[in-house]
């Protein structure tokens, strides 16, 4: 397409917009109203995604052995625990090694601990790591069934629940997105249906004097990425400057738990060419939606 | 060339407007097609444009079947030709200037020829002196021959006319029919269909007659025929 066509197109399709200025700000709220959405789910989800991802990777079973247990029952447990083939590797760890950890651990806190050192109440333990976060439950829940365990505890709590939150945002946030997308790409289509009426006697003429179908149809193909991209505005401010700020306070408080945000760059830039993607695709959606309808040859 | 063999044309709501159309009009010729209100004037008319298709039969122009032409050649059949109306077309928001480049500018034609094209085409129907002016601004007559000046400023081979003189007083008439006898003159065809029984026997051509679809008269240097 020559340069000067482009040109031309982008400028009628400005004008279509200026033209149905009311419809133009519905269609863009719209648009801005969805991307917000978008960019907050997946602000969200991606960071749970990688929050999940780091305490899985350090996650490990905790075996207690019954304070009963001989010697030989230990290494029989062990070799149990050996067997099981999503096991990739385990390591005894005796209650004084346990006591000598945990005041490590603790620091200052830890000193009162010291007094237990003649008399210590904890138990011998088992740490077994698994192939996958995912066997972490099924492993455990195995072990639990050998003789001679007084408990097992894997970080179930944490992990399981940050799972199951992640999926449940996951399905409402989608089905939200979902809503959102189809009602901007409704008023979209509306807005450039309207366009299209009222340009009907130009049309009519285009395609007497023998303008091509792509040409017709360019601008309003124009006129729909345009109310796209411009709905996409506020949404990648609000990423650029909200994710910063969001990372500047958070992210340290964070760091105690061993967890980590996804850094602001290139994050946030991501984020922000993703929404402009968005926003020019549902505009076009749009575009074509009621072209095909509305502009048959 | 334009040839019509045969042709039927039956609308969706089951009208039959054409009841098997054949003739034959040459490169250069000056055609009337007259008849009574809902002989099939306009229906005849529009099967050379492709705004219509015949139901059956074929139209020809140039050799090319244009019943059966792809949706993609149309534009350039419509390039050819000329199409001027009743009641103008003008887009009422666009200068004289931009309603006649509005036709130039839609098929992509180079834009440094453009301007001297249209201000050619504005000086040969005498409004060169009114390009600035919006349609409101001016005359019937006026309006009419911006409409002409559009469907010619891309020089077609055909000219097709559907009662261009239908809201004008004779006075106006007369000059838009000079145009047209221009045009004619530098071997363009013409096809113009009208009620007018004064231009018809006073500037004498070819006259087709048309009754219930069908063609019941066909005489060069014809007369109107009837009384309407
Ligand atoms: N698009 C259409 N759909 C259905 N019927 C149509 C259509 N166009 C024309 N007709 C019918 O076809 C017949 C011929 O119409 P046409 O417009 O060709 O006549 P005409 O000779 O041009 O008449 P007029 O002098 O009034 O313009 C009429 O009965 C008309 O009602
Ligand atoms: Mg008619």
């Amino acid at each position: 397409m020559k340069i000067s066509t482009l040109k031309r197109h982008f400028k009628e399709g400005a004008k279509n917009l200026i033209r149905n200025s009311w419809m133009t700000v519905a269609a863009v709220g719209a648009v801005t109203t969805t991307l917000v959405l978008v960019a907050a789910f997946l602000m969200l989800m991606l960071n749970l995604n990688q929050i999940a991802d780091n305490i899985e990777s350090d996650a490990d079973i905790r075996v207690f052995i019954d304070l009963s247990a001989e010697e030989d029952d230990i290494d029989e447990l062990g070799q149990n625990i050996g067997d099981l083939n999503r096991v990739e590797e385990f390591y005894f760890s005796s209650k004084d090694d346990e006591l000598e950890s945990l005041i490590e651990d603790l620091g200052e806190d830890g000193e009162a601990w010291e007094l237990f050192e003649q008399d210590n109440p904890l138990n011998d333990v088992y740490v077994v790591e698994t192939y996958e976060a995912e066997d972490l439950a099924g492993v455990a829940s195995t072990i639990e069934g050998f003789s001679n365990v007084d408990d097992v505890d894997y970080g179930s709590e944490t992990v399981d629940r940050l799972l199951q939150f992640n999926q449940y945002a996951r399905y409402i946030g989608i089905t939200f997105i979902a809503a959102l997308l189809l009602t901007a790409i409704f008023l979209i289509s509306n807005t450039i249906k309207m366009t299209i009426t009222a340009r009907r006697d130009e049309i009519g003429i285009m395609r007497l004097v023998g303008a091509k179908n792509s040409f017709i149809r360019w601008p309003f193909f124009v006129e729909g990425m345009l109310t796209g991209v411009i709905g996409a505005v506020i949404p990648i401010a609000l990423v650029l400057g909200g994710y910063h700020f969001l990372y500047i306070n958070l992210n340290d408080r964070l760091n105690f738990q061993f967890v980590e945000l996804l850094p602001w760059n290139p994050f946030a830039w991501q984020l922000s060419l993703m929404l402009l993607a968005i926003g020019a695709f549902i505009g076009i959606w749009g575009s074509v939606m009621s072209v095909r309808k509305f502009l048959k040859v | 060339m334009i040839e019509m063999n045969n042709v039927y044309k039956v609308y969706e709501n089951g009208v039959t407007a054409l009841n098997g159309i054949s003739t034959t009009i040459d490169n250069g010729e000056f055609v009337y097609v007259v008849g009574q209100s809902g002989a099939g004037k306009s229906s005849f008319i529009k099967l050379m444009y492709r705004e219509e298709t015949p139901s059956k039969g074929q139209v020809k122009i140039n050799h090319v079947d244009i019943g059966d032409m792809k949706d993609k050649q149309v534009p350039y059949l419509r390039r050819s030709i000329g199409v001027i109306f009743q009641d103008f077309k003008l887009l009422p928001k666009l200068t004289i200037y931009e309603n006649v480049a509005f036709a130039l500018e839609v098929i992509e034609e180079n834009p440094r020829k453009i301007r001297r094209r249209v201000m050619d085409v504005l000086d040969k129907v005498g409004l060169k002196h009114k390009a600035r002016f919006i349609p409101a601004q001016l005359s019937g007559g006026e309006q009419q021959r911006v409409a002409i000046a559009r469907a010619i400023v891309n020089n077609p081979k055909i000219v097709i006319a559907d009662e261009p003189t239908g809201n004008l007083d004779p006075d106006t008439s007369w000059e838009i029919m000079r145009i047209f006898e221009e045009v004619n003159a530098s071997g363009t065809t013409v096809i113009m269909a009208t009620h007018s029984k004064e231009i018809v026997n006073k500037i004498r051509r070819r006259v087709i007659a048309m009754e219930n679809g069908q063609i019941v008269r066909d005489e060069h240097r014809g007369e109107y025929g009837y009384e309407d």
